[in-house]
């Protein structure tokens, strides 16, 4: 289980977080709605160790990852994957060296193992054959595909998304949420999904939490979330440019 | 106040470099340690090196050395002492010329594609993915640019040195007048294996400037294009900066030691 509590970050003047408190169950996905800018990414970023807190801790299986020496995050780190907003692809090298670059680093594997698995990964994601291109040749949808099939590679206990449809098309997007639902259904994964999409929030999200203002200001079932009264959900899930949620 | 803030960044930046140069001692000690020493990445890094900088420095030591010769030539043949002038050249370009210019041309060639290669990754998160993926950023990307600059510069310098000669001993024979024999002569009485010694160990600090300043300059981007456009242009700034102070406190520290030990 991560237990998020009292999280705070500032940037300069900017207040980011302002004492985020969450709590995902294992197996879970937990998608974050919020304005563009409002902090969901610095928030995934603290729960994966690139970010140290101002305040506050984030707690994974009982252990507080805020005050963990760098050895340990690496421990943390083999077991959870990353999908960046801008896939961060390493441009000098392969789809394939992009995707194998973990299992090389940290697992024995050989190298005919590796190959297969990228395979593998690569016609999970709908690119199968596109070992041997290089970022620069991928369209943004396909370098996002990349990179999912990269978080995935070490099959991890618990993957972290920044905003993964963005940028898909809608096909894609519905294929790419089948793709998290199945290996939440054969790995049991946890997610924690940030996305502006709310129709893929809706088909993959166990639970629903909106942030604004450096916190979270609803949190629920979808059910819940479409339901809820509160004037900032309304707004935000009707996409109205008018209402108490201001534009950051 | 202003002198207060440039005494804070000047303090800030000797700190910031110190770390990321300890921190690649340790992960290169590390790698050695446990048997995962970037070798492959190290020596793509230095044929990188090479192959950049190869044409700009062959041209700058052939030149300098052929302009040298012209300038020192014509001024020793009017005192009679023509055939000192390889001793001369050769010494100049050995002991200051050689570490000097090529420390020049690959902080500009080299030190800036570094810092725009990981200015780039910065702006992208590939420096954060890294980290996701459990590796050491210093570890992947610093050490090999760190030691691929400190290696290679040794051996460009060597070059600088050896083409200089050749464009110094063409001139010499063809414009001065002197026999290919005298000045081969006068270099092997005057050149003291000190002096290419002591210019390479220069070449070797320059080296390891570089790397290190390109990285730096390079983590620390910020912004998106132009971030990259102006970590690129501070690591070619900052890198000859510091070349040239570096180098008044090695010639000293050098001449001190040959002085004490070697005479």
């Amino acid at each position: 289980m991560i237990i998020i509590s009292d999280l705070s970050k500032r940037f300069g003047p900017k207040e980011v977080l302002k004492g985020i408190n969450l709590k995902i169950y294992d197996g879970e996905t937990l998608v974050i709605l919020g304005p563009s800018g409002c902090g969901k990414s610095v928030l995934l970023k603290h729960i994966i160790g690139l970010l140290k807190p101002d305040g506050g801790q984030v707690i994974i299986d009982g252990d507080d990852i805020t005050s963990f020496n760098h050895k340990k995050l690496d421990s943390l780190r083999m077991r959870m994957g990353m999908l960046f907003q801008s896939a961060a692809l390493f441009d000098s090298l392969t789809v394939e060296e992009n995707i194998a670059f973990g299992l090389r680093k940290h697992t024995g594997l050989s190298d005919i193992a590796i190959h297969h698995i990228v395979s593998e990964k690569l016609e999970m994601v709908g690119l199968p054959g596109a070992n041997y291109l290089m970022p620069s040749e991928l369209s943004g949808g396909m370098r996002k595909r990349v990179g999912l099939a990269r978080a995935i590679a070490m099959e991890p206990e618990i993957i972290l998304y920044d905003e993964p449809t963005t940028g898909l098309d809608p096909i894609m997007t519905c294929a790419i949420d089948e793709l998290h639902l199945s290996l939440k259904e054969r790995l049991g994964v946890t997610s924690i999904v940030v996305t502006h999409d709310l129709n893929s929030a809706y088909r993959i999200g166990d639970r629903l939490a909106l942030h604004y203002g450096g916190q979270i200001v609803a949190i629920g079932t979808k059910n819940e979330i479409i339901n809820s009264p509160d004037p900032l959900v309304q707004q935000f899930i009707r996409g109205e440019a008018k209402g108490p949620m201001t534009l950051l | 106040m202003i002198a207060i803030k440039l005494l804070k960044d000047l303090t800030n930046l000797f700190g910031s470099l110190t770390i990321l140069f300890l921190q690649s001692i340790y992960w290169t000690i590390h790698g050695i340690r446990t048997g995962r020493f970037g070798m492959k990445n190290l020596m793509e890094q230095m044929s990188r090196i090479g192959v950049d900088s190869f044409p700009m420095v062959a041209l700058t030591g052939f030149s300098t050395g052929a302009v040298l010769v012209v300038q020192i030539g014509y001024q020793f043949a009017q005192l009679g002492a023509q055939r000192y002038v390889g001793g001369v050249v050769s010494m100049a370009m050995a002991r200051e010329l050689a570490p000097i210019l090529t420390s020049i041309v690959v902080a500009g060639r080299i030190g800036s594609s570094i810092a725009a290669e990981l200015g780039t990754m910065k702006i992208t998160e590939q420096i954060d993915a890294l980290e996701t993926m459990a590796t050491d950023p210093v570890d992947y990307l610093v050490v090999p640019r760190f030691w691929g600059c400190t290696f290679m510069l040794v051996i460009l310098t060597v070059f600088t040195n050896v083409v200089g000669m050749i464009g110094g001993s063409i001139i010499a024979v063809h414009q001065i007048g002197l026999t290919l024999a005298t000045f081969s002569d006068s270099i092997l009485q005057s050149l003291k294996i000190q002096d290419i010694v002591g210019g390479l160990l220069k070449s070797m600090v320059f080296g390891g400037l570089i790397g290190t300043i390109g990285c730096y300059k390079g983590f620390t981007t910020e912004g998106g294009a132009e971030g990259v456009g102006k970590s690129t242009t501070g690591a070619v700034v900052l890198a000859i900066m510091f070349i040239l102070a570096v180098n008044y406190f090695l010639t000293v520290g050098i001449n001190n030691f040959n002085m004490a030990y070697l005479q």
